[in-house]
């Protein structure tokens, strides 16, 4: 079950904890995967670090600064020219954050994490439901985060844009549910990557007593749900938000 | 018939999947071919590509016939 061969994958934020890990995953299930990032150098240790078990040659790396809405609206052609194929997955798991409490927090600290965390993955998943309307199929897989559904204090902006993500993924799954292609949400709750590292300790104790499974999450733990959500299998599932949090919030 | 009337039969067969023969001017791509208002969005699309000309949002709602689409694009080609 579960098999991805033959099948193209975008993953965005492919250089950080949780998308190197969704990346791998992808790979491991026969998939031919498209790192993208910011930083080509990080990109291609991670290729070369999921590559050395075997099926290199269905790794590329392609970096784009999703900042930047061209760069954003040409990202699917060029990964396509890239893998050669056309995407049967994307995952929109690139995001940053500019955490501050928001009598605090100047324009620049809202419209950047929207501009990547909202507009960029919207960005993206026009552009690749083009194609996917057209063959009748695809997957979009769009990694939110528990706090667009709970908040966050410091987190205006990011849960903004992560709320407006569960919101998006379920008008774009109205859309183009008729066509066979599947979109769908995954909110991860508090992750153990260098997001989450700048926290401060008290507060991470703080977190952990409230994750009734009574830890911080591994970025490994993310990426079977993308598996799952990008299979043949889950063709039934599409305009779900899929929470993966260790049991902090049960919405 | 005109050739831009030709190329938009033939982006309505391929796209829809219908006979040539339904494919008349004042054939409704909803009423009579079939489509969803999905498929009108990617017929626009295609007509846009195919002639190289922009169908604004508030014109490509009325288009909604085969000779609406003709008529328009002939339009624009001859301005």
């Amino acid at each position: 079950m579960f098999r991805l061969d033959g099948k193209v994958a975008l993953v965005t934020g492919a250089s950080g904890g949780i998308g190197r890990e969704i990346a791998r995953a992808l790979h491991a299930q026969g998939a031919t995967v498209v790192l993208s990032g910011t930083r080509q150098a990080v990109l291609e240790e991670v290729a070369a670090d999921i590559g050395a078990q075997g099926g290199a040659e269905r790794l590329h790396v392609c970096p784009a600064d999703l900042s930047d809405a061209a760069a954003a609206d040409a990202l699917v052609a060029s990964a396509e020219e890239k893998a050669g194929a056309p995407l049967a997955i994307l995952v929109n798991n690139a995001g940053l954050t500019r955490d501050t409490l928001a009598i605090r927090m100047k324009d620049d600290d809202w419209n950047r994490v929207l501009d990547v965390d909202l507009a960029a993955p919207f960005r993206l998943c026009r552009a690749v439901l083009k194609g996917m309307l057209r063959r009748r199929a695809g997957r979009i897989i769009n990694i939110a985060s528990v706090v667009g559904v709970t908040g966050n204090a410091g987190q205006a902006n990011y849960a903004a844009a992560k709320a407006g993500m569960i919101g998006m993924g379920k008008s774009l799954a109205q859309e183009a549910g008729a066509r066979g292609v599947t979109v769908n949400t995954i909110a991860p709750g508090f992750i153990q990557t260098a997001m989450t590292d700048v926290l401060p300790d008290a507060q991470k104790e703080k977190l952990v007593g409230a994750i009734p499974l009574g830890r911080m999450g591994q970025p490994g733990d993310i990426a079977p749900a993308v598996v799952y959500l990008a299979s043949d299998e889950a063709g039934w599932v599409t305009g779900a938000t899929l929470h993966v949090n260790g049991g902090m919030a049960m919405p | 018939m005109s050739e831009i009337a030709d190329k938009v039969k033939k982006i309505v067969v391929e796209h829809l999947g219908v006979d040539e023969s339904k494919v008349t001017p004042d054939a409704s791509f909803i009423d009579d071919l079939g489509a969803d208002s999905l498929d009108t969005v990617e017929l626009v699309m295609a007509f846009e590509e195919a002639f190289s000309v922009e169908i604004p949002e508030d014109a490509a709602e009325k288009i909604t016939t085969v000779k609406d689409a003709i008529d328009y694009i002939e339009k624009q080609k001859a301005a």
